[in-house]
């Protein structure tokens, strides 16, 4: 008898949340206007559109060209999925396709394998590769010269240290993140062949209190400037430079966006500058392609520090070291220096 | 009448459970400004609405099955196997390995030795926990989390070293002939990652009841599970038991990371944390009590949640954090389901105390009658 009175007030209960579910409804309604044949999503590649990082960029780049057309968030305008882990990859993408967007940026190249497969299977469907080249009639593909901004964050460092020892923290190996630690050695050594350059892998785009342990070991073992490009892990190095900083003057060198904000500590800011990838160009550019009809499928665009598509922000820097970063920027577009894209080229 | 009791309550209890979740949700999308009716709607679309989304549970669910009936036999044992994940995860990498070392072999052979590949080294990666509790009263609990962490750690190290080319941070694709998915379910699914694993993946549910059932091991299982002292002094050899009912969990939960190996992934990556079929599957488990049957659906649940969950903020302008937070509800009553066990219960005896007090009047009642008749 109790049980079933206890029953009646949960059903009670249950309808009560459902008629004031209609009320919630009308106040979240968002304004813009539907175009199906020219909306876009992006699917993140686990990092979450607040990683203040890639997915961000990305995901702020989107919602800037969503404003500038008066869309809405949502099915026929602009949205984006988050993948919690990389099984969601497919069926993200897939649900996007049944939701009829028409055009899907994969980022970053863990999407890979799935934009490649969903291209072939849905060839009137536009993609969007990001950090990753794919051979297909749809699919546009956009990859950076992370390896040149990461040459100027090495110089950066190499003019800014005070113990001639700097670190590099870095996501996962691989392809992308090796152009990083290439550019950053060499343009390290550029400056100083006697710093040393201490690299070291979280083995994770997601893991701050990994990022954080091997930030601490690096100040702890008096390296005085950190460059991390490790995505969301690279929110722990920042922490570990805002305790390190208590005690010694410490930098930290940030990645993709320009990372000013998460370097802010009382009485001052400990970011010394960030290499900023233009993600949010990208996506920006080629929806609005899209938008036009003249989406570019099967071509790549390489963004470089020739076109701003990579670059290095004035941060914190010395006029000094502003100078010297100058100085070798117009020799990396002017072409007198090559920057290596994996470390095994380096002597 | 108690067992048909039992029975009604082993179906309501989940079910209510279930809907105590979505009712959680339900408020939380409310106080945040989100309709439930259409979330939910969504949610159920998103599951079931066509056959690329009926295709993605169902392969959500296949290596919830496996694990789910690998935590169910260690379980009965009275072991609590926290492993799962990393014996899902050698068994991914042991039967990727399998397929890529040996890509000229027929299908007919390089597909099942791929999968028996995945279920040794998941059942060698757990009976080493077996192995050390049963000879040195190791707890399962301490040895199966490390064991985790060596299983992540060492898979790692293996696929950027051994495995990956290019300095990539994965392996190779495995071949055409070790796939579980093929044009065909591909065709039906529109496009899903639907795969032939499903059939294993029942093929175990039916193979946990058999062996608890039906076969002297699972007895023996069973009654080490129950009481050990007891056991031994009958005669049996727990320490056998012990390692046999770790040696079948493991097996069963490298099958489920060989699903994701063969199946839904075609290659392993470099992972970040351990596969969530590990945990899930002791959720499924627990959820259905530890029985096959049970296990099946509450892996279905899990699936339709999982993939459901995924079209809510991509038709919806519901960020997928608050997703998040409805589906950890519905999953939180379903873990929290001894709560509602316990009013059952209560209310079972209150109701038996009344029915007897109320017996009891009405003999003295007709006791009474008969006497004066008399």
């Amino acid at each position: 008898m109790k049980f079933t009175s206890k029953v009646a007030t949960v059903a009670a209960v249950a309808a009560l949340t459902l008629v004031l579910g209609d009320c919630g409804n009308s106040k979240s309604s968002t304004s813009g206007k539907t175009d199906k044949a020219h909306s876009v999503a992006l699917v993140t590649d686990g990092g979450g559109i607040d990683d203040k990082s890639f997915n961000q960029s990305e995901w702020e780049g989107l919602q800037k060209w969503g404003k500038k057309h008066n869309l809405v968030k949502g099915v026929g305008g602009y949205n984006y999925a988050q993948s919690n882990s990389d099984a969601d990859f497919t069926p993200n993408v897939n649900k996007m396709i049944q939701a009829k967007y028409k055009t899907i940026i994969g980022s970053g190249y863990k999407l890979e394998k799935t934009i490649k497969t969903a291209a072939k299977q849905n060839p009137k469907t536009n993609f969007i590769i990001i950090d990753d080249v794919i051979a297909a009639p749809n699919v546009a593909s956009a990859t950076f010269r992370d390896n040149e901004s990461a040459f100027l964050a090495g110089v950066a460092a190499a003019e800014t240290t005070k113990t001639n020892k700097v670190g590099f923290v870095g996501g996962v190996h691989g392809q992308v993140i090796d152009r990083f630690e290439a550019g950053f050695r060499q343009g390290v050594a550029a400056v100083n062949k006697n710093i040393k350059v201490d690299v070291k892998y979280a083995d994770s785009f997601s893991k701050p209190d990994v990022g954080q342990a091997l930030a601490q070991a690096m100040f702890n073992n008096n390296e005085d400037v950190i460059y991390q490009a490790a995505g969301g892990t690279g929110a722990g190095v920042f922490s570990a430079a805002k305790n390190a900083i208590k005690s010694k003057k410490v930098w930290v060198i940030g990645v993709d966006r320009d990372q000013t904000a998460e370097g802010k500590y009382k009485g001052g800011n400990l970011t010394l500058t960030s290499t900023v990838k233009g993600v949010d160009i990208a996506v920006q550019n080629l929806a609005d392609a899209a938008m036009k009809d003249k989406f570019p499928g099967g071509k790549t665009k390489v963004y470089g520090l020739k076109d701003n598509g990579v670059r290095l922000t004035r941060g914190n820097m010395s006029a000094k070291a502003w100078a010297k970063v100058q100085e070798y920027k117009q020799k990396i577009v002017k072409g007198d220096i090559k920057v290596a894209e994996r470390p095994s080229e380096l002597k | 009448m108690r067992i048909k009791n039992k029975t009604i309550q082993s179906i309501w209890i989940p079910l209510i459970a279930i809907f105590l979740g979505l009712l959680v949700g339900a408020i939380v999308m409310l106080l945040s400004g989100f309709n439930p009716i259409t979330n939910y709607a969504n949610l159920f679309m998103g599951a079931v609405g066509s056959p690329n989304a009926i295709g993605e549970v169902l392969r959500a669910a296949t290596p919830l099955m496996l694990t789910g009936a690998g935590f169910a036999i260690a379980n009965s044992a009275g072991f609590f196997n926290i492993g799962l994940a990393g014996q899902a995860l050698v068994g991914w990498l042991a039967s990727v390995s399998f397929a890529l070392a040996f890509p000229d072999w027929p299908r007919i052979f390089l597909l099942p030795a791929s999968i028996i590949a995945g279920a040794v080294a998941g059942a060698l990666w757990s009976g080493i926990a077996g192995y050390l509790r049963a000879y040195f009263g190791a707890s399962e609990v301490i040895t199966t989390i490390m064991l985790n962490y060596t299983a992540l750690y060492a898979t790692n190290a293996i696929i950027k070293g051994m495995l990956a080319k290019h300095d990539n941070d994965y392996s190779p694709t495995v071949p055409v002939a070790a796939r579980l998915r093929t044009p065909f379910l591909e065709h039906l699914t529109q496009n899903s990652t639907f795969h032939w694993g499903i059939i294993l993946a029942l093929v175990a549910a039916v193979f946990l009841w058999w062996l608890m059932k039906k076969t002297t091991l699972g007895f023996e299982i069973r009654a080490v599970g129950m009481n050990p002292d007891a056991s031994r002094y009958a005669g049996m050899s727990t320490k056998k038991t012990i390692i046999a009912a770790m040696l079948i969990s493991g097996a069963l939960a490298g099958l489920g990371g060989a699903m994701e190996g063969l199946g839904d992934f075609q290659n392993i990556v470099v992972n970040n944390a351990l596969p969530d079929i590990g945990f899930d599957g002791m959720s499924v488990s627990l959820l259905a009590g530890g029985a096959p049957i049970g296990i099946i659906f509450s892996a279905l649940l899990f699936g339709i949640l999982k993939i459901g969950g995924l079209n809510i903020s991509i038709t919806s302008t519901t960020p997928s954090e608050i997703v998040n937070i409805v589906i950890a509800a519905v999953i939180f009553f379903v873990g929290a389901q001894y709560l509602i066990r316990y009013w059952f219960d209560r209310s079972a005896a209150a109701r038996d105390k009344k029915r007897s007090a109320a017996a009891v009047r009405q003999e003295e009642a007709e006791q009474d009658s008969g006497g004066k008749d008399k």
